[in-house]
């Protein structure tokens, strides 16, 4: 400010040229943004070379088609692999139809001045940020006893992790039906289509790669938690794949917790198993990411 | 839509290719029974119930046997309300609260040792301490302590300053240490650095000179040659623990046994009989296997009498 107003008083120059010093304090902050990403980047990098060198002997063939077991030799993560698969296939299979249609229903027919519509807005927003245990008590008073008694099945937990990531689902698939220009909407209108073939011929296919980022992202979130599964009644030892909706389960943060927690020596070391079922578990994350971006700039369209 | 086919067909790949091996580990044994077993509860048993499951499924490969933690407390909640068919326990089934919640849903029970479990005082290499008496322990322990130093309650221990670590207040071996050592459940100096993970306290104890606290007998095995075990007299000379005298239970106050409780309903299934029954032939093995403390001879001798009239 002090600068502008010399400038002025020095003769109507409109633009002061930088000075020394604050062309200083421009580089000095800009420093300090690359030192704080540095550190970030580095605190990851260090985390991830401790984990793989630990783990990444252990991760084999014989590892991922082997079950759990007391001998940490012979252990593997087939169970626990399996079962995480099977609850991300419930889990999508629920959070997409009923994520994109809520999208679709307050983005494209709810009025928003209608007290109902805000609440129902406001709710969602909150539901995002509850702690995830809180869906595991649900899950468990609700799917796993309760009306529905499903017991602590695969069912059970992917509904509960369902439920955690709805919210996610629904506000991205949101901004993806937002970002689709009204012109497109109303050219389909002026020639004639409903409301309906308007959303699934136009809106849809426009916004599929948005809803689908925010699907995956979702699914990444939900393949790490441990906290609702536990509560929903997962086993910590489980020696067979799962064989339907109705069969107990484990999953893989649980199998690792096991592992870290158990007692370790040289002998029978259980740390190696713990690591390589993170590398495992990180690997599955990035090929959902690796997805998810893949998606997007394969189905992206500029307006 | 194309892409969304694409897409599940990648995820049927990979359930695919991790079903395959599905018939690994299923090695010999003819068992004919099938069936499944649910187990949950303390996880002090855990480590010797997945022995046992696993054991159990090589031989009888038909049977499907899952094994869950949620602590003693957490286990017979869902067993009462006929949610599993056997709870591990590491302390027997509590009369006031349990019993007349299994009652109310009509779950009988059987209550069966199958192994033995003890806590372990264990202090950092360079504190030299040989043993404490019971008193000694409830001074250093008990709500409001203000012991800092071994030579406070003793004139002949180190006069370091000690820093106390134990396991947090939701474990079992707190609920048994605090009950034990101070009389009363809960009752305990609140100036430790508590931890439910037992592999932290070891760590911690191994790391800090100075370093006191008490977690489970097998963690102590796991690391003996890096932690210096603190004997416990309890009146009749000082005892340290080891398999034997936490077995004979000479290794007073700090052993306890450990339980499986099968429900009677689940005991008429043939796979679920089968299974306790190889649980209370084989307790040495699979204990071993799970390096937990196995019964001694007369405690299996009770054990076996306890499952076999029905």
């Amino acid at each position: 400010m002090s600068a502008h107003g010399e400038a002025v008083r020095a003769g109507g120059k409109a633009i002061a040229r930088p000075t020394t010093s604050r062309r200083a304090k421009d580089l000095a902050f800009r420093m300090a943004m690359l030192v704080f990403l540095g550190l970030a980047i580095l605190m990851l990098a260090v985390l991830l070379w401790d984990v793989a060198s630990d783990g990444v002997d252990r991760l084999n063939l014989d590892f991922v088609t082997s079950f759990a077991s007391i001998d940490a030799d012979r252990a593997g993560i087939q169970a626990a692999l399996t079962g995480t698969l099977w609850l991300m296939a419930v889990c999508a299979a629920f959070i997409i139809p009923v994520g994109v249609a809520t999208a679709i229903y307050l983005e494209e027919y709810a009025d928003n001045t209608k007290w109902y519509n805000r609440l129902i807005e406001v709710n969602i927003q909150n539901l995002a940020a509850v702690p995830s245990i809180v869906y595991g008590i649900l899950g468990l008073a609700f799917l796993v006893r309760g009306p529905l008694s499903l017991g602590p099945v695969i069912l059970a937990g992917g509904l509960t992790l369902g439920l955690l990531v709805l919210p996610v689902v629904i506000i991205a698939g949101r901004e993806a039906i937002r970002a689709v220009p009204s012109s497109i909407r109303e050219g389909s209108m002026a020639l004639g289509a409903t409301q309906w073939q308007t959303i699934w011929r136009q809106v849809l296919p426009a916004a599929i790669p948005g809803i689908a980022t925010g699907v995956i992202l979702a699914l990444s979130r939900a393949i790490g938690e441990t906290a609702p599964l536990i509560v929903v009644g997962a086993a910590t030892f489980v020696a067979f794949n799962p064989q339907g909706l109705d069969s107990n389960f484990t999953a893989m943060p649980i199998q690792i917790f096991d592992w870290i927690s158990r007692p370790s020596n040289e002998l029978n070391n259980y740390l190696p198993l713990a690591a390589a079922g993170i590398l495992l578990l990180m690997i599955v994350l990035l090929c959902m990411n690796g997805i998810a971006i893949w998606l997007r700039n394969r189905y992206e369209q500029k307006w | 839509m194309r892409k969304l086919l694409t897409f599940a067909a990648c995820g049927a790949f990979a359930l695919g290719v991790a079903a395959c091996g599905d018939d690994d580990g299923n090695g010999g044994g003819g068992g004919d029974i099938s069936g499944t077993i649910r187990i949950d509860g303390s996880s002090t048993v855990g480590p010797f119930a997945q022995a046992a499951a696993e054991e159990f499924q090589a031989r009888n490969p038909g049977v499907k046997v899952t094994v869950g933690t949620s602590g003693t407390g957490g286990g017979f909640e869902k067993f009462c309300a006929g949610e599993t068919d056997i709870s591990d326990a590491s302390r027997p089934i509590d009369e006031e609260e349990e019993v007349p919640l299994c009652e109310k849903s009509n779950v009988t029970y059987r209550e069966v040792q199958v192994a033995n479990d003890g806590i372990s005082i264990t202090t950092n290499k360079n504190l030299e301490v040989d043993c404490l008496t019971t008193e000694q322990l409830t001074e250093l322990w008990q709500q409001g302590s203000k012991v800092k130093r071994l030579s406070q309650i003793g004139p002949k221990l180190p006069d370091t300053e000690l820093t106390l670590f134990g396991p947090g207040t939701d474990s079992g071996t707190f609920e048994f240490f605090t009950e034990e050592i101070n009389g009363e459940e809960g009752n305990s100096r609140k100036d430790y650095q508590p931890s439910e993970d037992d592999n932290v306290l070891v760590q911690g104890i191994e790391g800090t000179e100075g370093g006191l606290g008490y977690f489970g007998f097998s963690y102590y095995e796991q690391n003996k040659d890096n932690l210096n075990l603190v004997g416990v007299d309890a009146g009749s000379g000082c005892v340290r623990p080891s398999f034997e005298t936490i077995a004979s239970g000479n290794y007073k106050p700090l052993s306890r046994p450990l339980y499986m409780y099968p429900s009677e309903k689940a005991l008429r299934k043939p796979a679920v009989k089968a299974f306790m029954d190889y649980v209370v032939q084989n307790y040495d093995s699979i204990a071993e296997a799970s390096q937990i403390v196995p019964m001694s001879q007369q405690q299996a001798q009770k054990a076996t009498s306890a499952l076999g009239a029905s």
